[in-house]
């Protein structure tokens, strides 16, 4: 399984390549690469460390966590994260304990404002972690969400 | 993949945008197991999504399989006006992309 995952990996990767030689990315965009070992990570120290270079965070007040206490579907959880930090530079949504904890990662640009919204998928009860990384420090918020129903696997 | 796969609305309120956008993609995370055939549904998401508004790009998302399926994103900047577009383009892990503009209201 392992070895399947990485070569469909190298296929993906291959395939970016193969269409920024004809053109079809712009160069900004390769810069963004897909963090592959970052999403892989099994826990979310590894994958923090993976994708931001450090573990170390702090918990701020200044983040909000909007999600429900109990979600029915933990196929469809919606999230809403807000900040009142300046100079956010990008907005991470982790679920403890999905099996591979790293939902989405969001790169804000100077003009955004601290908010992002979406809906992740939640294996079973745990806890939603929100990094933000703010003037090149991380600070953090958490938040249980129970989950009756999970959304993974099958 | 189906045409017109995006949907989004964008408003302006102050000097605030709020964009919102719907994507219709099956996002399988590849943990799933066919029940007649017993193998492995390989995975199938959106890994990559660029908002930009006049050439300038406001967010980048990298999403991973924990993303619901026909995901939901919204977000906020600042610096548009009424009536200039926003675009959303995502691009998923078998290389498909799809691309809308949306005028800001």
């Amino acid at each position: 399984m392992k070895r399947r995952t990485f070569l469909q990996g190298t296929i993906a990767s291959s395939m970016v390549g193969a269409a920024v030689s004809a053109g079809l990315l712009t160069p900004r965009m390769v810069l963004a690469a897909w963090p592959e070992s970052a999403f892989s990570a099994k826990s979310v120290d590894e994958a923090l460390n993976s994708l931001v270079g450090s573990v170390t965070h702090s918990a701020s007040g200044d983040i909000k966590i909007k999600a429900p206490d109990i979600a029915e579907n933990g196929a469809v959880v919606p999230i809403t994260i807000s900040t009142s930090l300046p100079k956010v530079e990008s907005i991470s949504v982790l679920v403890e304990k999905n099996p591979s904890p790293l939902a989405a990662d969001f790169k804000l640009a100077a003009n955004s404002e601290g908010f992002v919204s979406t809906r992740v998928k939640m294996g079973k009860t745990s806890d939603l972690i929100a990094i933000v990384k703010s003037g090149g420090n991380l600070f953090s918020a958490k938040k249980e969400v129970k989950v009756t129903i999970g959304g993974c696997g099958g | 993949m189906a045409k017109k796969s995006i949907r989004i609305r964008a408003e302006i309120k102050g000097d605030v945008t709020e964009v919102k956008a719907l994507m219709s993609h099956e996002m399988e995370t590849g943990l799933r197991t066919d029940k007649k055939t017993g193998e492995k549904i390989p995975p199938h998401f959106i890994k990559e999504v660029v908002c930009e508004h006049s050439g300038k790009q406001v967010l980048l998302a990298n999403w991973s399989v924990a993303v619901s399926k026909n995901p939901y994103l919204s977000f906020k900047f600042k610096g548009a006006k009424k009536g200039e577009s926003v675009k959303v383009s995502w691009t998923d892990n078998k290389g498909d992309t799809d691309t809308d503009e949306e005028t800001i209201k």
